[in-house]
């Protein structure tokens, strides 16, 4: 039957039923959408409005074009080869006067001093020098006198490449890179490249960390999941106890327990096992063990949730086909489980990847993550271009695991219609 | 009770980034809002400061605490719904702040004239409220030879154990000269140079794994405590607040000590101005400052506050003569232009 073959039938109107139809629909539709409105909405502010205000700010760079204006159109369309003419000295001479009228030389010196150690004294000490407006003609002598880092092309290269609007400066900071007085690319000095060491830590702590919890983790939940009802739920409380419990207080129990005067120092002196105490904290150790003991409950829950699931009559039934207990579970137990496991191993991972807390009070100076760096720039030195351009580093690495994550579940053949 | 910095985590970065996607809320009347950093600090205020104020003066104000991080005041101020007016800095959120526009010029008129203040305390955006030092502090009862400096500090050989210092380049790195035998008076100048740096880790290498690095002002004395560390570096406040609550018997050795002063701002475009200048004024006198340094074992800003207080109160601040003589400021402007610079090569040395 075809719409129109109906359209006659209803004498009452003129409207197609196709379109009434597409009319209902879209009425529906717009229904479902207004109830998720306020959803979208509040993700929409609270969300993606900030992210991508961070991402922003990591290449965003407005200081020097607006605090030294006049200087950065003059170096338009200088080609860096040598020094700038007299027209760009003249130019900074007039933006550094009217700069020190509003107040403004230290926002620009700021930013420059990232690029050119020193930048901000320079900046300053020429603005307290420059009591009045060259002679036409004489600015480029005369800033040179006041400070000779005004005769190296270095100086007019670093406010050329800061003068906005956008820079790459920031983002390949976070990636130890540099562009040098040429505009290549190339690495950092060696005593100021940290940034890829510190997120090839950060990485290897949470694996770490993941590997850990997964060990510990996967015997547990099979417990939780096989035991009779009554005493898996007095276990389970054991596992959710903590994971209700304060992270700080986790935490301090650990330095408590770990320190070198600490419960279990003293107790292994006391059994004569050591006599020197061994070192468990503010290392790579105790960074391990404390994380692992916060994050073993997202490990835990959802391997629980995906054993809970599997049918004791599959191993049974595999026994009874003749396999012995080591072949059934790898090939009819574990597989059932990998949904649980990459859940819980992507969760644990991530959670792992932000961690700040736990590292910053059970570490060493050597254990730092990568989001001790981001708040120490964002809150302290305020340098929040940096701090934006690695927190995108951090974003897209974790965006890019999740994706490569999803391509390995969709990729598995999971059985016993396990797949989710 | 300064500085728990560890608190501030994903805070201060989430405020900072919503802050500058929020809608600004209508600013509306409120009653003053002073911040501080909370702990036994701002108990001392709230005796010395806060409720004596409320009284006399019949202006409505409450009281909060912070962490600190200039960040995050930028974002309050930028994100244009500041709820704060006047809040307790320390001297780098002080002249970071004040070169962003983010504090209102003081009008020293109106707080008693900048002659009343000590000369490090006036400044065009605050005016000092304490003076406090970093200084090397140990335990009493487990140390029979008590250090004398910052070389024994260094000397493992001399006093066994391990040494707790305060994580990132900032305090750290002049303590290393002075134990270097640099003096006190000359620390920046040799800092200031390529070979000074390389003298301060170098000497940072000898005791490189003996030490304990902690972050937040509260950890040296629970550091010491329980034994993890011989002797460390921390707020004086802190040991004397130890000693005096917790009934410890930790000392204080004076000498090389490292100061700094923290000052109230009045936050751009707050809008309970009047009434803050009415409480810095009040709180600038120096008889209720030495009420402030009776409760807890700070130097104040007034130049007659110390004369106001007994010698046994006094001794322990570190504005008495025989402490400040010979302790050097923490030099804000070289660290302004060095910091970034130096906590990256502070991270490099500790990951080596």
């Amino acid at each position: 039957m075809t719409a129109a073959s109906l359209t006659g039938a209803d004498s009452r109107t003129e409207v197609p039923l196709k379109r009434r139809l597409k009319r209902a629909e879209r009425a529906r539709q717009l229904k479902a959408l207004a109830l998720v409105v306020p959803l979208l909405l509040f993700l929409l502010f609270t969300f993606a409005g900030p992210i991508a205000g961070m991402l922003w700010r990591a290449v965003d760079d407005p200081e020097v074009r607006q605090v030294l204006p006049q200087t950065v159109a003059a170096l338009a369309s200088w080609d860096g080869k040598d020094l700038p003419d007299e027209r760009a000295y003249a130019a900074l001479a007039g933006d550094i006067q009217a700069a020190r009228a509003a107040g403004t030389i230290a926002i620009a010196a700021k930013r420059l001093n990232y690029a050119l150690n020193g930048f901000r004294t320079i900046l300053t000490s020429t603005a307290r020098n420059l009591k009045t407006m060259p002679e036409p003609g004489t600015a480029k002598e005369a800033l040179g006198k006041i400070n000779p880092a005004w005769r190296e092309r270095a100086t007019w290269t670093t406010i050329k490449d800061a003068g906005g609007p956008v820079t790459s400066f920031y983002l390949l900071g976070a990636l130890d890179l540099v562009r040098n007085a040429d505009g290549a690319i190339v690495a950092a000095p060696p005593d100021q490249a940290i940034y890829r060491e510190v997120f090839a830590r950060t990485f290897l702590i949470s694996l770490g960390v993941t590997a850990l919890c997964l060990i510990l983790g996967f015997p547990v939940a099979y417990l939780l999941a096989t035991l009779p009802p009554g005493r898996s739920n007095l276990l389970m409380i054991f596992v959710l106890l903590p994971f209700w419990t304060s992270l700080l207080v986790r935490t301090c129990a650990w330095i408590v327990l770990l320190q070198s005067k600490g419960v279990v120092n003293d107790s292994l002196h006391w059994l004569g096992i050591i006599d020197e105490p061994l070192r468990l904290i503010y290392n790579r150790f105790g960074v391990c063990v404390a994380m692992t003991h916060v994050l073993l409950p997202f490990m835990i829950l959802p391997l629980y949730s995906s054993m809970k699931a599997i049918s004791p009559a599959y191993m049974r039934a595999a026994a009874s086909l003749g396999a012995p207990p080591l072949t059934a579970f790898l090939r009819i137990y574990l597989p059932q489980t990998l949904p649980g496991i990459g859940a819980g191993c992507l969760l644990v991972f991530i959670l792992a990847l932000g961690y700040y807390i736990t590292p910053a009070l059970v570490g060493g100076a050597a254990d730092q993550m990568i989001s001790y760096f981001i708040a120490l720039y964002t809150t302290e030195t305020a340098n929040w271009g940096l701090a934006s351009a690695l927190g995108a580093v951090l974003l897209l690495a974790t965006i890019l695991l999740a994706l490569v994550y999803g391509k390995l579940v969709q990729g598995q053949q999971v059985t016993g219609g396990m797949k989710n | 009770m300064l500085k728990r910095k560890t608190g501030k985590i994903a805070l201060g970065f989430v405020a900072a980034f919503t802050a500058s996607a929020a809608l600004a809320t209508v600013a509306h009347a409120r009653d003053l809002t002073v911040v501080s950093w909370g702990g036994a600090y701002q108990d001392a205020q709230k005796k010395a400061y806060f409720e004596p104020f409320k009284k006399t003066s019949g202006v409505a104000m409450n009281d909060e605490s912070w962490d600190g991080g200039v960040g995050v005041l930028r974002a309050k101020v930028q994100g244009g719904a500041a709820t704060w007016d006047l809040v307790q800095v320390e001297s780098d959120e002080l002249a970071v702040g004040c070169e962003e526009g983010l504090y209102e010029k003081l009008d020293y008129s109106k707080i008693g004239g900048e002659a009343a203040y000590i000369q490090p305390a006036v400044n065009p955006c605050g005016v000092g409220a304490i003076l406090y030092d970093f200084v090397l502090g140990y335990d009493k009862d487990k140390l029979k030879d008590a250090p004398k400096g910052w070389a024994d500090f260094f000397d493992t050989k001399k006093v066994p154990g391990k040494r707790g210092l305060r994580q990132g380049p900032k305090t750290t790195l002049e303590i290393a000269l002075m134990a270097d035998g640099v003096a006190p008076k000359d620390v920046y100048k040799v800092l200031a140079t390529d070979e000074g740096v390389e003298r301060a880790f170098k000497k940072l290498d000898t005791i490189k794994n003996d030490i304990v690095w902690w972050k937040a002002g509260a950890q040296p004395p629970q550091l010491l405590a329980s034994g993890e560390v011989a002797m460390t570096s921390v707020y004086n406040g802190r040991i004397d607040s130890a000693n005096k609550n917790e009934k410890k018997n930790f000392g204080i050795v004076w000498d090389g000590a490292l100061f700094t002063l923290d000052s109230w701002v009045i936050l751009k475009g707050s809008p309970n101005k009047d009434a803050a200048y009415k409480f810095l004024d009040f709180a600038g006198k120096a008889d209720n400052q030495s009420k402030l340094s009776e409760n807890i074992a700070y130097g104040t800003s007034n130049k007659d506050a110390a004369g106001k207080l007994q010698p046994a109160v006094l001794k322990d601040l570190p504005t008495a003569p025989d402490n400040i003589k010979n302790a050097i400021e923490i030099n804000v402007a070289f660290w302004l232009e060095n910091i970034d610079r130096l906590t990256e090569r502070f991270n490099k040395w500790a990951a080596k």
